[in-house]
């Protein structure tokens, strides 16, 4: 039946379909990331901080405690820990700190840091000019590596906050990343 | 005039009669209705002591996935395409469906999809033991090797729902009568019309959802993989983009049910027609803005908590007055209590019920000592089941006689009535109770203080079960045994066109556009 009204209608619905589809699969998390990158909802923080901070500044009228967690997400069997748990800085000041990791076990493995700032609304706030969780962590078996970490506490961090905690969240991505990245090890 | 229906199993294979398509997608949903409520009669079974008595754990949570898609997939979406392909072209005096060859397909791919969806019980590793959310990382790095199997499973069931739902939309927007206005249209086919938008814009999005798990399961991608610089709570919110609208493409069709079988048996027309078509659309509008209260406890910022929480209070609105008209048209009206009366009653009563707990779960703070408990279980059967189940039992009852030319036992219909209501309330209202008291939902065990009103619960399950054997003899006994009947209106108080053709309904209807005044 070569109705055309009703042919225009199918059409438009199939086209109207297949763009929800790619909606939800190619708008929907770019979408969802951006979002949660402008407002630091979930606490995701930025990627390297480029700028010169020197420009701005520091601010040693405020002092902000930062305290650091390590996790190690489901089956990971590295030890994982911050050397120092806690530490007081001056918005615009960039601290250096460092992180511990040992693999304990008998395989070469690839561990990949993940970031989260509570609260929220720190998130943007808190810039990173160095770290490790840029990069994902090769170490052989029973290896140790003391993992850098400079971040910089932005002067526009808001004035209720007089605490930050930043923790890292240790995968395990030896399954993930190309064969080649063990093998560099040797 | 033209030729009858075909003979033998090619009638059924190549057919694009309507009616046969309709009876067909019925006969289907009803099958996987006994499928499903036998594995609720497993999580039941189970259920009924503390401690483990008759399955493992991992079978538990198979059982429990599996009830909830079989049901919302197979049992009601199709129930409600089936009704609409028989009482959609009657309704509007169409001669078809516009789509005739399109609605074969999407009839026949159906039970392809459930019989690879079945067959994952029997694969190693078991079946989806997911949860029918199936929630990543569950779905994804901790799922078993069957998941394959759901997710082709799904793309099919969303493929056949979108071109029921085109179907659909083309039928009521090009095919109805000379005279029949879009605000002429009887309630069922604009909350159809309604429902089939929404299938055409969630439906991808849940075959979206379900290529995304697909790829993080295989392919090495990270949507909902945090190592990988994706994040689980997008997959929520994705599936959940979908999943609210899809409660409402479960419960409109069943509002315009009740609005076509409460003015019969009150022999008034429907009060405040035009209301309820605004309050359809309204609900449908604001089905899209309000998902994330699914998600209160995901660690949402208070401002996000308190939109989700606000929009979705304001869905008591548009229903509130749906319910408002259905009392209405009772009102002072000369009832009487038919079996599709009881049920739309039910309804009436029970889902309202279900929505007010639904307004409770939207209270945001309260939410985080509700959620995940029996009390969201309690409030989502008072109305699916409730809701949909007794409004698809309501039409049957309602259109049978209609459909074959039999009238069905008043008696055995009035008793399944009762055994169905009085059972389904001893199931789920003490499962309010259940989860006020903290009980979690999805778990195969539980603490000894919920052992009383979980076996109360157990015994309204087998009760409720019995219930529905009971409407497979009652419709199997009129078809085959049930009295003829065949003036064109069987219901004194009924109205539409549908009333107008011989009883039972030829294989062609309007071959001729009837007029509409």
């Amino acid at each position: 039946m070569a109705n055309k009204p009703v042919t225009l209608t199918l059409v438009k619905s199939l086209l109207g379909a297949a763009a929800m589809f790619l909606f939800a699969i190619f708008v929907m998390p770019p979408l969802y990331d951006v979002f949660c990158e402008v407002t630091g909802i979930g606490g995701k923080t930025g990627g390297r901080y480029e700028e010169d901070v020197a420009v701005a500044g520091v601010d040693t009228s405020r002092t902000v405690k930062v305290q650091f967690v390590a996790t190690n997400n489901g089956e990971m069997d590295w030890v994982f820990k911050p050397t120092v748990y806690e530490v007081k800085v001056h918005p615009g000041e960039p601290t250096p700190v460092t992180f511990y990791a040992k693999n304990t076990t008998d395989r070469d493995m690839v561990g990949q840091a993940i970031p989260n700032v509570v609260p929220n609304n720190a998130a943007q706030h808190f810039l990173k000019t160095e770290c490790f969780c840029f990069n994902s962590q090769p170490l052989a078996a029973g290896e140790e590596a003391e993992l850098p970490l400079v971040f910089i506490v932005d002067r526009d961090l808001p004035p209720a906050v007089h605490t930050i905690t930043l923790s890292y969240t240790l995968f395990d991505v030896t399954d993930r990343v190309a064969p080649g990245a063990v093998a560099k090890l040797d | 005039m033209a030729h009858g229906p075909a003979k033998g199993i090619g009638r059924w294979l190549f057919t694009t009669n309507h009616k046969d398509i309709g009876t067909m997608y019925l006969w289907f949903s009803f099958a996987m209705f006994l499928l499903g409520g036998f594995f609720a009669m497993l999580i039941r079974a189970e259920l009924f002591q503390p401690g483990m008595q008759i399955m493992r754990p991992e079978f538990f949570n198979q059982m429990t996935t599996m009830h909830g898609v079989v049901m919302v997939f197979g049992a009601i979406m199709p129930a409600f395409v089936g009704l609409a392909n028989w009482m959609i072209p009657l309704q509007i005096g169409a001669p078809d469906m516009a789509l005739p060859r399109m609605n074969n397909l999407s009839f026949w791919i159906l039970p392809f999809a459930f019989a690879i969806l079945a067959s994952t019980l029997f694969m190693d590793g078991g079946g989806p033991n997911f949860g029918w959310t199936f929630y990543a990382p569950l779905s994804t790095t901790y799922a078993p090797p069957s998941v394959n199997y759901f997710v082709f499973a799904m793309h099919i069931m969303g493929a056949s729902s979108i071109m029921g739902s085109i179907n659909i939309i083309a039928t009521v927007l090009n095919m109805r009568a000379p005279g029949m206005t879009l605000m002429k249209m009887p309630m069922f086919v604009w909350t159809w019309l309604i429902t089939a938008f929404l299938l055409v814009a969630v439906m991808p999005v849940l075959a979206g959802a379900v290529t995304m798990v697909l790829m993080d399961a295989n392919f090495g991608t990270s949507f909902f993989d945090a190592a990988g610089g994706g994040d689980p709570v997008l997959f929520q919110h994705v599936f959940w983009f979908f999943g609210h609208p899809e409660v409402y493409i479960v419960i409109l069709p069943a509002f315009g049910v009740v609005s076509a079988i409460i003015p019969t048996f009150s022999r008034k027309p429907l009060f405040g027609y035009s209301s309820m078509v605004y309050a359809t659309a309204a609900i449908a509008f604001l089905s899209f803005i309000v998902w994330a209260h699914h998600m209160f406890t995901v660690g949402m910022p208070l401002t996000g908590e308190l939109y989700f929480m606000y929009a979705t209070m304001l869905i008591a609105v548009p229903t509130g007055v749906k319910v408002f008209n259905w009392i209405s048209t009772m009102f002072k009206g000369a009832l009487s209590f038919e079996t599709p009366m009881l049920f739309a009653i039910a309804f009436v009563i029970l889902f309202t019920i279900g929505g007010f707990t639904g307004l409770m779960l939207a209270i945001a703070p309260s939410d985080i000592q509700y959620h995940d408990t029996y009390f969201v279980v309690a409030h989502f059967h008072y109305v699916m089941v409730a809701g949909a189940v007794f409004s698809g039992t309501a039409a049957v009852y309602y259109w049978l006689p209609k459909w074959c030319g039999r009238m069905y036992n008043e008696t055995m219909g009035k008793l399944q009535f009762w055994i169905a209501f009085i059972g389904f309330n001893i199931t789920f209202f003490p499962q309010h109770f259940l989860g006020l008291a903290g009980m979690p939902r999805r778990y195969a065990d539980y603490s000894l203080q919920f052992a009383d009103w979980n076996m109360v619960s157990s015994i309204g399950a087998f009760i409720y079960g019995a219930a529905q054997l009971l409407f497979l003899y009652n419709v199997i006994a009129t078809i085959v045994a049930g009295e003829k009947v065949s003036e064109p209106k069987t219901w004194e108080g009924a109205e539409g066109l549908e009333w107008t053709v011989a009883t039972p309904a030829p294989y062609h209807t309007f071959s001729t556009p009837p007029e509409v005044k």
